[in-house]
């Protein structure tokens, strides 16, 4: 039984727009006519998942012209953080993204750690990758709840936001909040592992994909929602490499990518997961590949509770890492490091590298300059938010109003990591 | 991977498993499409402007307020170990290109430029550029040439200064309703 409409196929040639690649201006033909209606989604509008202006020039239901206008949520972080000494800096980059708030905490700290090139211990190592996984899922609950609640499916809002819960009440265990935990610093993490950790989060693995089936009984067979989604938003493999699309957008258009496979951190050289592609490029599979990736998320959660390592959570590093809080009381060269750091900062030999690592959204990556001094001379990250914002023009062409809706919600960006 | 075909190649440098190309500004376009159509760097993840002023140099970045403000940083504590080597130029412009296939690779193109110097813009080469371009124009004012769109893009329209260059204070926006104006 079909339940929905036949799929078109994925358009050959590109559909970037020129001259122009994320401005898509209306044609000629339809410039001067007085049927166009110019209308502005934004910067205040539920859809637009914070604060993006779309100006969309429409000719009755289609979307003849649109470009995104972004900056509404600029904060200066960067420059921010070249005032901060580097561990008073690891606090920004998880404001930035605030929805997969990790994943920038965690890129930071390893561009810290390649230029101090400081080996951190395995059970830190283990345990960044467990909290990184938990933040993915975190990220595409919030997204799939959000996404799925434009398109009216309104009960698979309560239901994520439920898993979600679970999580963040995981991260509050771990951090002390349920946010922007801060727990990795350079060489390692903060604290030691809190005892019941790993119960509670044996028994969040066991419930997840019974909630991934229970989430996919929602919508999956929708007719409502497979209307809405298959089809939709179209981007060709090509289109999306030139776009520079990377993570579940990049992957839905059929290019198998992913940082954790092909250019492995942490240790995901050593876990067993499985990347999922599809070759649609359009909302459905944009949808399919997160709901996989939530599945292989709790696989890999799964294999880093049974095999978490013994040991330090931190480097051994005083130079670098805050010495354990029991000795301050006992020896006076603890007192001196902890002093020095709290104070003056590390400091970080000169040079330049650039990170990436696999975020919930894609490649987030982080460019740092050191000029050998106690605080950063220049950050810059790799938004992937910002990037896939300049697919929109391309997805949207040709579409009707109702599915642009769709189309923004399964590039799934946060302002927030747009605009920094 | 050999670079040494580059069209206007000055310099190759391996820092950290990183390596950095560093080329002519005035011959980037042909260097980007060589790298693109000849070694497979389909992908342009990056723009990254860097501001060079006062590198190795004590306190340009660590004031509040002004730059004539409070000094929270105080210079004894915050010097560095060594100076550390100088730069060409003002601003470095760097490209971290990406070969996405089975056997993945990363590089960074650089390039070097004074103030209002014009760099070549490669939307034409890689399409993502479009919006990292304008992001370097907006926030380091870097002249970038023959883009098709080159306005402000995280700031506003009628902003006045480039607010990610070291001579621009932090806290240096006027506060309205102060009454000192």
């Amino acid at each position: 039984m079909a339940i929905a409409p036949e799929r078109p196929r994925i358009y050959g040639g590109t559909r970037i727009p020129a001259p122009i690649p994320t401005v898509l201006q209306v044609p000629r033909h339809l410039r001067d006519s007085d049927d166009i209606l110019t209308v502005n989604f934004g910067p205040n509008h539920p859809s637009t998942h914070g604060v993006l202006r779309l100006a969309v020039d429409l000719d009755g239901e289609r979307v003849v012209g649109l470009h995104a206008v972004i900056g509404y949520l600029h904060t200066g972080f960067e420059k921010s953080m070249e005032q901060k000494s580097w561990w008073k800096a690891i606090t920004y980059p998880a404001r930035i993204d605030y929805v997969s708030f990790q994943y920038n905490e965690l890129v930071f700290v390893l561009a810290i750690e390649k230029l101090l090139e400081i080996e951190v211990p395995p059970r830190a190592t283990w345990m960044r990758m467990l909290l990184c996984e938990l933040n993915r899922i975190h990220s595409h609950l919030v997204w799939l709840g959000t996404a799925a609640l434009e398109l009216g499916a309104i009960s698979m809002f309560w239901y994520c936001f439920r898993e979600r819960e679970r999580i963040l009440d995981l991260f509050e265990l771990v951090g002390g909040t349920r946010m922007h935990t801060r727990y990795f610093q350079a060489g390692g993490l903060a604290e030691e592992i809190p005892p019941g950790f790993f119960d509670e989060c044996a028994t969040f693995v066991e419930l997840m994909p019974k909630a991934i089936d229970d989430y996919e009984g929602v919508v999956d067979r929708s007719p409502i929602w497979l209307e809405r989604t298959q089809g939709v938003g179209l981007l060709s493999r090509d289109d999306a490499i030139a776009l520079g699309q990377s993570g579940p957008v990049l992957r839905a258009s059929g290019v198998q990518w992913d940082v954790r496979r092909a250019e492995p951190y942490l240790a995901y050289d050593r876990v067993d997961f499985r990347i999922p592609v599809y070759s649609g490029g359009d909302v459905y599979d944009r949808y399919r590949v997160r709901m996989d990736e939530m599945r292989e998320s709790v696989r890999i959660i799964d294999q880093a509770l049974r095999r978490m390592p013994g040991g330090p959570w931190i480097a051994g590093d005083r130079k670098v890492v805050l010495p354990p809080r029991e000795e301050l009381h006992t020896s006076m060269e603890s007192l001196i490091h902890h002093f020095k750091i709290v104070t003056e900062g590390y400091r970080v030999p000169e040079g330049e590298v650039y990170v990436a690592v696999e975020s919930a959204r894609g490649e987030m990556g982080c460019y740092v300059v050191s000029d050998g001094g106690p605080r950063a001379w220049r950050v810059k990250f790799r938004a992937p938010s910002f990037v896939a914002l300049e697919a929109t023009a391309t997805c949207v062409s040709n579409s009707l109003v109702a599915d642009m809706i769709a189309i923004l919600g399964s590039l799934d960006t946060v302002m927030g990591d747009c605009d920094r | 991977m050999t670079f040494k075909g580059i069209p206007g190649l000055v310099e190759i440098k391996e820092a950290y498993g990183e390596t950095t190309l560093l080329v002519d500004p005035a011959r980037l376009v042909e260097a980007a499409l060589h790298l693109r159509d000849e070694l497979g760097f389909n992908f342009l993840s990056d723009i990254a402007a860097t501001d060079y002023l006062g590198w190795g140099g004590k306190g340009v970045s660590g004031y509040m307020g002004t730059a004539t403000g409070r000094d929270l940083n105080r210079p004894s504590t915050s010097g560095l170990q060594k100076l550390p080597d100088l730069k060409p130029r003002r601003f470095s412009v760097s490209y971290h290109l990406l070969a996405l296939r089975d056997d993945p690779e990363r590089v960074r193109l650089q390039v070097w430029v004074d103030e209002d110097e014009p760099l070549p813009s490669v939307v034409s080469v890689w399409p993502t550029a479009d919006w990292h371009e304008r992001e370097a124009y907006d926030l380091m004012g870097i002249r970038i040439e023959g883009h098709p769109n080159l306005t402000r893009i995280l700031m506003d329209d009628d902003w006045e200064g480039h607010p990610l260059r070291k001579d621009y204070p932090i806290g240096g926006e006027p506060v309205r309703f102060s009454g000192e104006e």
